[in-house]
């Protein structure tokens, strides 16, 4: 992590002036409807990323966190609902197009293919090449390299198959991915969910850094102190619905867990119920 | 995030020397694939086995030149199956596609050129026309099949085992069982006989140059691009073995082509006709390299670049590791599975072709179980059916295997149930053992 803590744009992150002007909004997503067969997934969740902003997103297993993401990444469409990138409507529905706006997911699966190479898997889907449309490998492996000697200077096999790397390796080639394309948004599903303890402090930084270069960031994670670690506002989803959006300075992480237990908003959670977390 | 990639690092930078001095790392920095080195060690034993077993008859140009010549249709087909495999497909239906394409191919030329048409046999154009609705329809048919597996969704399995029936049914219902002969003058040369359909052995060594010139271009341009970007370069002499070896062993394939003549009675013909004074032990005309080889070499080269070298393989490589990353990914995962089945239906039109040249006939059960042979091949070249893991060159070897098992039973007179059971043992503990090795190398 040293590379990362001495580059410059780190130390640019100054505290949040009190007359700074209003962040732009990257992202909103409004009205956003998903189901599957009769399951309503998503129900009408309206949410928006700043730029330099983490919004982490917590609740359940199938609160529909990890749907609402596939939305915004081209995965999976919405039934209904809008999505606007920069303030224009935006039409996502592909991956392909997700990228287009800047847009990278990184998703809890890795979405690597385990047969291909870190070059290879970086660039999947973005190949270079060369005038005839040749593949120019040894220009993948180079800029894979560079990005690699950012987020995880250990990381020597550019040229084995991923399925025979380490989780936490594995997991810097899906980082790598999102990274090197110069995202604008990001989405990180369980990010640190396969790493151990140095590996994720690594990641942890990684979030912050790009946070100070202006990128907004979905964080969805269980880990309730991981989120409040690393954002500025929490929405708390409760069986496909956002029971609440908070901002990190005004809750506690007890507040932020009986909402998501309770599926109430903030002001409907009694300190009795908080209480009660801990009984 | 600029500034650490603006600055350009001219350090090479050191991958971690292949661990010590041993056989095995010196082997591994010479970075030739394992697998195919095994391969072709289990192919030489397999022919001088033969060879010592049936006194001297297997290692002869006559022979090999045969072993050549049958190998390469299975081998144009099996790169196409290697693609199908790969991305977790199956074609069943390339032994019926094969017998209707060559069919249908054989009509072109017996029957809707010279007489619906009523412009003659033997027409100069007559064997592209031929080849090209031969391509054409199978590209047709590829793609149907392909659309029905990549969006209608139904398993590569059911839509070609539907395939196999379909394609053959409908040659007995056109065909009525009739057997059509003989084939163009000029279609019978893709078929490879001694005499017809071979390059004789100018061509053959100016061929040999070609190729030998190209292996030497491929080895001195990747090591130029390795150092243009500051990687390790593979080490001088294994760069000169490698390049020995292949040179040497184009050149070895050509001596012993070219040492195969003509046989006698179409070169004493050849002699008359061209008003050539025949020398006291008649005229020797050598063989060369036979057509059908050329062109399953073609396919190989072509294939094999579009494999490792195209987005397409590298798409076809991606779906067929993880089909969720590839579409996540931005991959049109549909449109690249329909191509695969294209690409199988054009390869096997060019195999149908060989196969309807070297018979100089069409007949109603032309390719049956052609499939097995092909997902053979494939299969001992290494190419898994769990998905994502196979190579063309290893195919066509694979090809080559086949083939020389068949061929040296026949030799040794081994009846048609005994050649069944070796190639099936044969099949069963190539992939037994090559799922072993896999199985421990890995993790």
């Amino acid at each position: 992590m040293s590379a990362m803590e001495g580059s410059p744009t780190a130390m640019d992150a100054t505290p949040a002036q009190p007359f700074a002007p209003p962040r732009p909004t990257l992202v909103e997503m409004r009205d956003i409807n998903v189901a599957f067969g009769g399951v309503h997934a998503v129900r009408e969740v309206t949410i928006d990323l700043r730029a330099g902003e983490v919004v982490g997103l917590v609740g359940g297993n199938g609160a529909g966190k990890s749907t609402l993401m596939r939305v915004l990444s081209g995965a999976h469409p919405a039934d209904s609902g809008g999505i606007m990138v920069d303030g224009k409507p935006a039409t996502i529905s592909n991956p392909r197009d997700a990228k287009t706006y800047g847009i990278e997911t990184i998703y809890q699966t890795l979405a690597l293919a385990d047969n291909i190479d870190a070059p290879g898997n970086m660039f999947l889907g973005r190949e270079l090449t060369d005038r005839t449309g040749t593949l120019d490998d040894a220009a993948m492996e180079s800029a894979t390299r560079k990005v690699m000697g950012r987020l995880n200077p250990n990381f020597k096999n550019f040229k084995t198959a991923v399925m025979s790397l380490s989780g936490g390796q594995r997991q810097s080639v899906a980082i790598a991915r999102a990274v090197h394309f110069n995202a604008r948004i990001l989405i990180m599903d369980e990010p640190t969910a396969a790493l151990g303890p140095a590996e994720t402090e690594q990641v942890r930084a990684l979030i912050r850094q790009l946070k100070s270069e202006g990128i907004g960031i979905f964080l969805i994670s269980h880990d309730i102190h991981d989120v409040y670690d690393l954002s500025d506002r929490i929405a708390v989803m409760y069986h496909g619905r956002i029971v609440g959006i908070v901002n990190k300075d005004e809750v506690t992480t007890d507040e932020v867990l009986a909402m998501i237990i309770m599926g109430k908003p903030l002001e409907k959670v009694t300190s009795e119920e908080i209480a009660q977390l801990h009984g | 995030m600029a500034e650490a990639s603006s600055v350009p690092k001219k350090v090479t930078r050191e991958e971690s020397p292949p661990s010590g001095p041993s056989l095995w790392g010196l082997l591994r920095s010479t970075e030739i694939d394992m697998r195919l080195l095994g391969m072709i060690g289990l192919l030489g034993l397999i022919w001088i086995g033969f060879n010592v077993m049936s006194g001297g008859l297997f290692l002869t140009p006559r022979n090999l030149f045969n072993l050549s010549v049958q190998s390469a249709s299975t081998a144009i087909m099996a790169t196409g199956m290697v693609l199908i495999i790969v991305s977790r497909n199956i074609d069943l239906s390339v032994g019926s596609m094969l017998g209707f394409i060559g069919y249908t191919m054989a009509m072109v030329q017996v029957e809707w050129i010279p007489k619906t048409l009523g412009l003659g046999l033997d027409q100069p154009y007559t064997w592209l026309v031929a080849l090209v609705i031969g391509i054409g329809l199978g590209a047709l048919i590829g793609g149907l099949q392909g659309v029905l597996v990549a969006y209608g969704r139904v398993p590569a399995f059911i839509v070609t085992l539907g395939g196999l029936l379909v394609w053959r049914a409908l040659i007995f219902r056109y065909a009525q069982g009739q057997t059509l002969a003989p084939m163009d003058k000029n279609y019978q040369m893709l078929g490879g006989a001694p005499a017809t359909g071979s390059m004789g052995d100018v061509a053959s060594w100016i061929l040999g140059a070609i190729v030998s010139a190209g292996i030497i271009y491929t080895l001195v341009n990747g090591r130029r691009r390795r150092l243009k970007y500051g990687f390790q370069p593979r080490p001088r002499w294994a760069e000169a073995i490698i390049g020995a070896f292949g040179c040497g062993a184009v050149i070895v394939a050509i001596l012993v082509m070219n040492n195969y003549a003509w046989p006698e009675a179409l070169a004493h013909q050849y002699a008359i006709d061209h008003n050539i004074a025949e020398p006291p032990g008649g005229l020797v005309i050598p063989v060369g390299i036979a057509y059908p080889v050329l062109i399953a070499l073609g396919v190989m080269l072509v294939m094999t670049y579009m494999a490792t070298r195209r987005r397409f393989g590298r798409y076809v490589f991606s779906i067929g590791g993880n089909p969720d990353a590839a579409e996540l990914g931005g991959i049109n995962v549909r449109r690249t599975l329909t191509l695969t089945f294209v690409l199988m239906g054009m390869l096997t039109a060019l195999s149908a072709a060989v196969q309807t040249a070297r018979l100089n006939s069409a007949v109603t059960n032309l390719g049956t179980q052609a499939e097995l042979d092909v997902l053979s091949a494939a299969v001992i070249g290494g190419t898994s059916f769990s998905g994502g893991i196979g190579t063309i060159p290893g195919a066509v070897l694979g090809a080559v295997v086949m083939q020389s098992l068949r061929s040296g039973m026949l030799l040794l007179r081994a009846d048609s149930p005994t050649q069944d059971i070796v190639v099936g043992a044969v099949l069963v503990a190539a992939v037994g053992v090559d799922t072993y090795f896999r199985n421990r190398g890995s993790r």
